[in-house]
């Protein structure tokens, strides 16, 4: 006889069912996921964590916190980071040491996975925030991340 | 009270009798119902499409298209003027005349079947004393369609896909045809018109006869979504495990006939649900029985526009079955209980518990 209450208890777990998706159809409006993008471009901000492009941030007095280690050069499993590097005297101790010229980064081959930034041992490189990467002329994707004129912040080698 | 009667096919009809002689005005009458179906077929289908991704939407979190026109709806035209655009071909080893016939016989039934509808007290195509009867065998043919469709395209995956909707079709015609069977009963005859008739001075059908009446309809209408190869019955065209079933080989203008065609059905089912249960072209307690001028049509489309988005909830709540779970539905669940319910409303009648 589990044959009838077989029948009633699925016709109603049927109707649960179709009570949750009824409340989504009559609540749409105040539940609505969809970003009316490109109309919401001034308020859209994205996610916390989420993985834009890589920038090196700089404070205010144009210092930056890369020592040219190349940690992220080698982590990057495809090339797309080139550091370019000399060792020259350091004004402040006098003693030759590694400096680094610029951080080339080539957003057309970058594919996002962030072994860079897990790999930099002094927190240079971050996520940056911005989606609208498009450009019309490719050379433009290969990004000096140094700005120029910046120099190493003091106290980060200790 | 403007009490005019809004009797346009009267008025055609002398119009044209009129002007012409009697064989070339009756010739013209045909085209034009014949013009007015196919409009129907074309329209019905574009906007029906655009009301399933917009539904769809809705009892999913996001909003339709709404690009293409405010609330999307130019997105169907757009649509169609791509698939009109795309290349037909086919591979050298299909059955050249079959492949091409298939979606003919899908698109024939349904025009068949939408001809004997009652839409207004007007407005029926072909009002035979048999309605009920020529709407349930025309049903049928649409699934020589689907078959011929599968074999011809030569390609396994297709004809497993066409199999599984035969099998489907013909299990479930039966628990179709019993329901309607089971209203049949409360009214006494098969023309479609006189049906609506009898719930125009008793009350729609599902008042009527009431607990086997919506039994009756219960299983109306999981059997007719099951007819009509939809979610959550749609493993015909699972589109995660067979590529599209029986139409993967079809490409442009000939996907979107059997694309429509599915959607037409739709519109089918949910007409003969509306006609049988619901009351047809009539309005609720009769609150515009008195306004003569008022198109009656309007009732009949909200009506089956009701039962089209129940049929869409149901795709959008339920998981897909696997076919033995279908046929065990079928075979042992509703066919008993429809049997049963068979009996059940012959002795309400009899007894005269009908309200």
């Amino acid at each position: 006889m589990s044959y009838f209450s077989d029948i009633y208890s699925g016709i109603k777990t049927l109707l649960t069912g179709m009570r949750v998706t009824g409340g989504h159809f009559v609540r749409i409006r105040s539940e609505n996921i969809t970003q009316q993008y490109p109309d919401n471009r001034d308020t859209l901000q994205m996610f916390e964590r989420f993985r834009g492009e890589v920038v090196m941030p700089h404070d205010e007095n144009n210092e930056h916190r890369c020592t040219g280690c190349q940690s992220c050069e080698i982590a990057c499993p495809n090339g797309s980071i080139e550091i370019i590097w000399d060792r020259q005297v350091d004004p402040a101790t006098g003693k030759k040491k590694k400096m680094i010229d610029k951080h080339i980064y080539h957003l057309s081959m970058c594919t996002m996975c962030g072994l860079c930034i897990s790999a930099c041992p002094t927190d240079a490189i971050v996520w940056a925030q911005n989606y609208e990467n498009s450009v019309y002329d490719r050379s433009a994707l290969t990004k000096v991340l140094n700005q120029p004129g910046s120099k190493l912040k003091a106290g980060i080698e200790e | 009270m403007m009490n005019i009667p809004l009797s346009i096919t009267s008025t055609i009809h002398d119009w044209l009798f009129s002007i012409m002689p009697e064989g070339a005005a009756t010739f013209t009458e045909w085209i034009l119902i014949a013009t007015a179906y196919l409009a129907l077929f074309a329209v019905a289908g574009l906007y029906l499409v655009l009301l399933e991704r917009k539904v769809a939407a809705w009892f999913q979190f996001r909003l339709g298209p709404n690009r293409v026109g405010p609330w999307g709806i130019f997105q169907t035209i757009a649509d169609a003027l791509k698939l009109v655009s795309k290349e037909i071909y086919s591979n050298e080893r299909v059955d050249k005349f079959l492949f091409n016939l298939a979606p003919y016989f899908v698109i024939v039934a349904s025009l068949m079947a939408m001809a004997v509808f009652p839409f207004s007290k007007q407005f029926q195509g072909f009002d035979i004393n048999i309605g009920v009867f020529f709407l349930f065998a025309i049903s049928s043919i649409g699934v020589i369609g689907l078959l011929v469709g599968g074999w011809a395209s030569n390609n396994k995956y297709s004809l497993i896909g066409a199999m599984r909707s035969g099998l489907q079709t013909i299990s479930y015609e039966l628990s179709v045809g019993l329901s309607i069977l089971t209203m049949v009963l409360l009214t006494g005859t098969l023309q479609l018109s006189e049906i609506i008739e009898v719930q125009r001075t008793g009350g729609w059908l599902i008042f009527q006869g009431h607990i086997p009446a919506v039994i009756a309809f219960m299983i109306f209408m999981i059997a007719g979504t099951a007819e009509t190869n939809r979610a959550p019955f749609d493993l015909v065209e699972a589109e995660s495990e067979l590529g599209a079933g029986f139409h993967t080989e079809y490409s442009g203008m000939q996907f979107a006939y059997f694309f429509l065609a599915e959607f037409i059905n739709m519109f089918i089912i949910a007409s003969i649900a509306v006609v049988l249960f619901f009351g047809g072209w009539l309005s609720p307690f009769g609150i515009t029985e008195g306004i003569t001028w008022f198109p009656e049509v309007l009732w009949f489309v909200i009506k089956v526009f009701m039962i089209i988005l129940l049929m869409m909830w149901f795709r959008w709540t339920f998981p897909r079955l696997r076919v033995d779970q279908l046929l065990t539905l079928e075979w042992k669940y509703l066919l008993p209980i429809n049997m049963v319910n068979l009996v059940f409303m012959a002795i309400v009648i009899w007894l005269n518990f009908t309200l």
